[in-house]
């Protein structure tokens, strides 16, 4: 990495602008992780299929003001998710939260959203103060670590006890690559109050010939008995990378499911980190890849079984065509005092290229007797008896592959519930896959 | 309709067809029967198309076009239907899309619009009358789980979805029950029509109780080795393979 300076004059230049204590210790305890540990290379295991330090091998700058320009405001048109005039729609121009781009369409009364650094100023500061950073000992790395130390123009979202979100929130991460090298990094925090259901879904968007870089970090919190569905679709040009962390602690019988589902990119590691802090919780992870080009994404999961009787289940599917890469690395951790946990990982894949490649590593880590694990992964073509089948009845060879990988995606798109991002979705695989 | 000109194949390197002559003309129903291992089913093959299968000597022309050089999905646009001996399980892909896909792409082929969704609601509700098949398989997954009556069945009705030109049935009547089979081989009676001509593959003669053949063939070590009326396949009933295949093995030792 090459411009280690240009972030320390960075990061002096917004710690003497602010005021606010809380920000500038968790930044500081940050950037000094940062500057021991540096960018993470492939010699740290969670990390050893995802060169991301190789991308710094360019200058990555913040992006300026964020002028909005008729184009930005084109391309947020152009972005947004079907069924968003029944949604809450928040943008992030350049990694900050941009509320005069934002709809807020549900009343106060069922959905709090404020800038970060006016949450601190509110009655919610005990609360940011309790779980803003909390993602840092877990992820103990350079880039989490980066996107930590310039917290600024974050997002608080607060859903208040027993509150059943009507209208979901979408989220806009638009970044604009024009004139440099641009590195966005979003940052929230969503507090989910006990017996509340919340729906999220995020997605992003790289403008401009530069590469594009997002560090994002979001922690959400969800309380007892409450419901959340988080989804993330990423669907961007090849010059748009990507590490994002989402962070879910989960409190007594709580229940969070989510879908990542991931089609064009440049270089893209999603962190997905559950901590079952108490007990009684169920987790439904799905994650679904459909790669081809240079695209590369890397998910990795992380679920920490801390307290008892907590179920979770996962299943990643991806297909790897082209010059394409798949990764799914699956952490499930059993804590002494987890006992009765029953944790569940799959990963099935699709290999149809050559020089594409696909790696699955399941760990686990048991430290309880009485508990159900289990794991398994497969690696596979398309079948080719059933190719044979579809092209015997007259169904040319393209659109016979192109029907299986569409019923290989369907398990996982039906497991998104929201059903006009369903609906979005499912749209977007089928043009995805028409143009190979 | 078809005619099969002294069809040589391999499979894996090793010849299994070695020299098979066969017409068929419009109208017309053969069956090919033989005793396992004798080529019948790669017969089947070679004619879909299969990739696997090499045909290494002779020609087949179907409707005067040369079979060999189309594509597996360009021979069933000719109108050409294979109905498979084990239909292929395809879980996430619905039957039906499938088959209006398979309909739709035929009539491309032939210079035709596609049939509108009330058109193809109309087609299906005939077809599946005539062949007995429930609208509860056919909104499932293709085949997936199935029973092996049921697959058989879907198998016909794309048949007459499909109107082909020529249908191959292989081993249609394996792995049947006798009311299945009887079902079965009422839809294919129903579907039988002055132009459309039908190859039946079987071991068995039973099959033919229900559908009466005008030609029987007998297929040995890769060669047509008799053929005759829906007579002879009474004859290998009761005799047995044996009385053909033994004066064939010692004719091949002298």
């Amino acid at each position: 990495m090459t411009n280690v300076n240009y972030f320390k004059d960075q990061f002096s230049a917004l710690q003497a602008s602010d005021p606010n204590e809380l920000l500038t210790g968790i930044r500081k305890e940050n950037f000094d992780t940062f500057s021991r540990s540096g960018l993470p290379t492939l010699r740290q295991e969670e990390w050893k299929y995802t060169n991301i330090s190789s991308l710094f091998d360019k200058d990555y700058e913040f992006a300026g003001d964020g002028k909005i320009s008729p184009s930005l405001l084109s391309s947020l048109e152009e972005m947004r998710i079907e069924g968003y005039q029944e949604a809450n729609e928040l943008v992030f121009l350049n990694g900050r939260y941009a509320p005069s781009l934002s709809a807020i369409r549900s009343p106060e009364t069922q959905l709090i959203v404020l800038p970060l650094e006016e949450a601190i100023d509110s009655k919610y500061k005990a609360l940011v103060a309790m779980h803003l950073g909390q993602s840092s000992s877990y992820i103990k790395d350079g880039i989490h670590a980066l996107n930590t130390s310039f917290i600024q123009g974050g997002l608080f979202l607060y859903i208040p006890k027993g509150q059943q979100l009507q209208h979901p929130v979408y989220i806009y991460h638009l970044s604009d690559a024009g004139q440099h090298h641009t590195l966005s990094q979003p940052r929230s925090l969503v507090y989910v109050e006990a017996q509340a259901k919340f729906q999220l879904a995020e997605t992003y968007r790289t403008i401009g010939s530069c590469e594009g870089f997002t560090n994002e970090v979001m922690e959400i919190v969800v309380e007892a008995d409450a419901f959340v569905e988080y989804y993330k679709i990423q669907n961007d040009g090849s010059n748009a990378h990507q590490t994002n962390t989402t962070h879910i602690r989960q409190m007594e019988k709580s229940h969070v499911h989510t879908v990542v589902l991931s089609l064009n990119g440049g270089m893209v590691r999603n962190n997905l980190n559950l901590v079952m802090d108490a007990r009684g919780n169920e987790t439904h992870l799905y994650g679904l890849s459909l790669l081809r080009g240079k695209t590369h994404v890397d998910n990795h999961t992380m679920i920490d079984n801390k307290m008892p009787d907590c179920y979770s289940n996962q299943l990643y599917k991806s297909v790897a065509d082209d010059a394409s890469t798949s990764i799914f690395s699956g952490r499930i951790i059993v804590q002494p005092d987890a006992q009765k946990t029953n944790a569940y990982q799959s990963s099935k894949n699709i290999l149809l290229s050559e020089l594409a490649s696909i790696n699955a590593k399941p760990q686990l880590e048991i430290f309880a007797d009485d508990v159900k694990c289990s794991h398994g992964c497969t690696v596979g073509q398309l079948d080719e008896e059933a190719l044979y089948y579809l092209r015997a009845r007259g169904i040319p060879k393209e659109n016979a592959e192109i029907l299986l990988l569409h019923a290989f995606a369907a398990d996982i798109v039906d497991q998104i519930k929201l059903e006009p991002l369903q609906k979005h979705t499912e749209k977007l695989i089928y043009e995805h896959l028409s143009v190979s | 309709m078809l005619s099969i000109k002294n069809i040589h194949a391999n499979v894996e390197g090793k010849e299994i067809l070695k020299g098979i002559n066969l017409d068929i003309k419009p109208g017309e129903v053969h069956a090919i029967m033989g005793p396992n291992g004798s080529g019948k089913s790669t017969l089947a093959s070679v004619l879909a198309g299969r990739e696997e299968y090499e045909v290494t000597e002779g020609e087949v022309l179907f409707s005067g076009k040369d079979l060999l050089e189309l594509s597996i999905e360009d021979r069933a646009r000719e109108g050409l239907f294979l109905a498979f001996q084990y239909p292929v399980e395809i879980p996430g892909v619905s039957t039906t899309n499938f088959i209006k896909a398979a309909v739709n792409e035929k009539r491309k082929y032939q210079g035709l619009e596609p049939l509108d969704a009330v058109a193809f609601l109309k087609m299906m509700k005939e077809k599946m009358a005539m062949v007995e098949i429930g609208q509860s398989l056919l909104s499932r997954s293709i085949n997936e789980g199935f029973s092996g009556g049921e697959k058989k069945r879907n198998e016909i009705f794309q048949m007459a979805m499909l109107e082909p030109k020529l249908a191959i049935l292989d081993e249609t009547d394996s792995g049947l029950d006798i009311d299945a089979l009887r079902i079965v081989a009422n839809g294919i009676n129903k579907l039988r029509t002055p132009d459309r001509s039908i190859l039946l593959i079987t071991h068995y003669q039973r099959l033919l109780d229900y559908i009466q053949p005008d030609y029987v063939h007998v297929l040995y070590k890769g060669r047509i080795v008799k053929s005759g009326t829906k007579e002879l396949a009474l004859e290998l009933e009761e005799k047995g393979y044996d009385f053909i295949t033994e004066s064939i093995d010692q004719s091949a030792n002298v």
